[in-house]
């Protein structure tokens, strides 16, 4: 079905996935500091990109630019164009509540609102209820989110319970499942594991495994193995003399890590700078 | 080994506590002091005829239940028109307000506004609300220019409170697509509210103290009933004090400190009251 080829990049994955956002020579200024300089890259829809570098390289606040998350910070600002199927997410028109509802985002430390389970997940919904949801409507949303965030089984007897109760690892997938509740098509994922322990971390990778059937998932991670496990594509970051992260190299996951065209990428990949 | 040495260390060491503990005691003192003295002088005074009947022969025979009704008047005008003012003012300085000149200009306004003589909140009052607005010598007034004077505190607890409401909690609301004003109302707020909280009931017990201000907005020294309406003239307890004190001649002395217990347990008490609110509120996280 989704079979428009858009990208040279993309030709050589194998299964050729329609492209759900795309970054046209963007640059991102904080200020007078240039945090990214001519970014170029498209992510296909319902597969996992992973976006990798050294610390400061940037990958955060490239992530931050789908939700317009920088948005927050003053005097930050976008140059170039940002599509979200084909939609100039920069656009003046653009309603950015709108916008956050379709692209998701989890953040690297957990951070599940100060009330119950419940109404940590139904806080979405909540807010968006345009015709009021009645409370089984509500119990529905709840309820499928926490399954598709395999949190279910775990929670279900204490839906009742404040969230900060919770492991590390359960309130990340809490955190996803509030995500998920308000029904996004992108989920951006920004070091979602780093505080969490291996256990924990393999329980939220084979999530984003699942969750990729049917999610435009994006990653920032400094763990190279994770992004090795769980992405289909990688575009690797770096600083450049100014401390402006570029595009290195970006390409499937499988050709980045085995055979990286970029002397750079080598040399992060094999682990000798980063 | 180097037993010398050691001990010349643990002797300063000694000394550096043995006067810090010193000095705290000190701190302490005249507060306990202040506090026993009233007690012991004013318990005689204190009968329920005291505190239920108003006062008769220029307050030297009756109660003072007039002063006590005027003062929890002045308490709730105060907070009823600083509470909302402060906390928006708070919501916009936090959440709305860029960084520039113009909002560090604001903040530095806030912080000078606590450090203004009361009497010249007093003097504003009169000018303002008693001359201009027509409202008269009245507990409107007075309530007004007390409210003034405690939006600086009212201003600086609801932003310090709402600062405090880490950004993680704002960011995860933005990225659900919450709007702002949803996840201030819905997230920040309920966080902030025992911070703001605390910091209205602490300006209700300065107001409840002032005397300064509302001697020239509309308290008097004796009524023989209670205010029937905004605009009627009121008596509170601080200048009742002030006057049975300084101008009454023949005054029991019991009396005197009667006012003063009476006093001091509403303020104390609404002190307490902020700091249980406080206590419960970081239990609960």
């Amino acid at each position: 079905m989704n079979m428009k080829l858009s990208s040279n990049l993309l030709n050589e994955s194998p299964d050729c996935k329609r492209t759900r956002l795309s970054v046209t020579q963007v640059n991102l200024f904080y200020g007078d500091f240039q945090a990214l300089r001519n970014i170029t890259l498209e992510i296909p829809e319902c597969a996992i990109t992973a976006i990798i570098g050294p610390s400061g390289c940037g990958k955060s606040s490239f992530l931050r630019i789908f939700n317009r998350m920088n948005d927050l910070i003053t005097g930050a600002r976008v140059e170039g164009r940002v599509e979200l199927d084909d939609i100039d997410i920069y656009d003046k028109s653009i309603d950015v509540v709108e916008l956050r509802k379709r692209v998701g985002m989890v953040f690297q430390k957990p951070n599940p609102f100060p009330m119950s389970v419940f109404e940590n997940v139904a806080f979405g919904p909540r807010r968006h209820e345009r015709h009021g949801h009645n409370l089984g409507e509500l119990e529905d949303i709840v309820e499928r989110s926490l399954h598709q965030a395999a949190l279910w089984d775990e929670v279900k007897d204490k839906l009742g319970q404040s969230a900060l109760a919770l492991s590390g690892g359960q309130q990340q997938r809490l955190c996803i499942a509030r995500v998920l509740a308000v029904e996004p098509e992108v989920i951006l994922m920004d070091e979602p594991c780093s505080a969490l322990d291996p256990v924990a971390t393999l329980k939220i990778e084979d999530l984003m495994r699942s969750l990729a059937e049917h999610y435009t998932i994006v990653i920032v991670t400094h763990n190279m193995q994770q992004a090795a496990r769980v992405s289909d594509m990688a575009a690797f970051f770096m600083m450049e003399e100014d401390r402006a992260g570029v595009l290195v190299e970006y390409g499937p996951t499988s050709e980045l890590f085995t055979n990286p065209k970029d002397k750079r990428t080598e040399d992060y990949i094999t682990g000798r700078f980063g | 080994m180097r037993a010398g040495a050691v001990s010349k260390r643990q002797l300063s060491q000694r000394t550096a506590f043995s006067l810090l503990i010193v000095a705290t005691i000190i701190v302490i003192l005249p507060v306990l002091a202040i506090v026993i003295q009233i007690i012991v002088n004013g318990a005689d005074a204190i009968s329920l005829e005291f505190l239920t009947e108003a006062p008769s022969q220029a307050g030297k025979a009756g109660g003072i239940l007039p002063a006590i009704v005027g003062t929890f008047y002045l308490m709730l005008g105060t907070i009823i028109v600083a509470l909302p003012l402060g906390v928006m003012a708070g919501i916009y300085l936090t959440e709305y307000a860029r960084d520039n000149w113009f909002t560090r200009a604001i903040n530095l306004a806030i912080v000078n506004l606590a450090g203004v003589p009361s009497i010249v909140y007093g003097l504003f009052g009169l000018g303002v609300f008693v001359l201009l607005f027509h409202f008269g010598m009245s507990l409107l007034s007075a309530s007004l220019t007390l409210a003034c004077q405690a939006l600086a505190m009212t201003v600086t607890t609801s932003r310090e409170a709402i600062l405090a409401v880490p950004r993680e909690y704002r960011e995860g609301s933005l990225a659900v697509g919450a709007t702002r004003w949803q996840t201030i109302r819905h997230l920040v707020l309920p966080q902030a509210s025992p911070g703001i909280i605390t910091g209205a009931v602490l300006a209700m017990s300065r107001a409840a103290g002032e005397t300064a201000p509302i001697l020239v907005v509309g308290a008097a020294f004796l009524l023989p009933g209670l205010p029937q309406s905004p605009l009627d003239q009121f008596m509170a307890l601080p200048y009742h004090l002030y006057t049975v004190a300084a101008h009454i001649p023949g005054m029991p002395k019991s009396t005197m400190w009667g006012v003063a217990l009476v006093l001091l347990v509403v303020v104390l008490s609404f002190n307490v009251l902020a700091t249980v609110i406080r206590l419960r509120a970081r239990q609960r996280r």
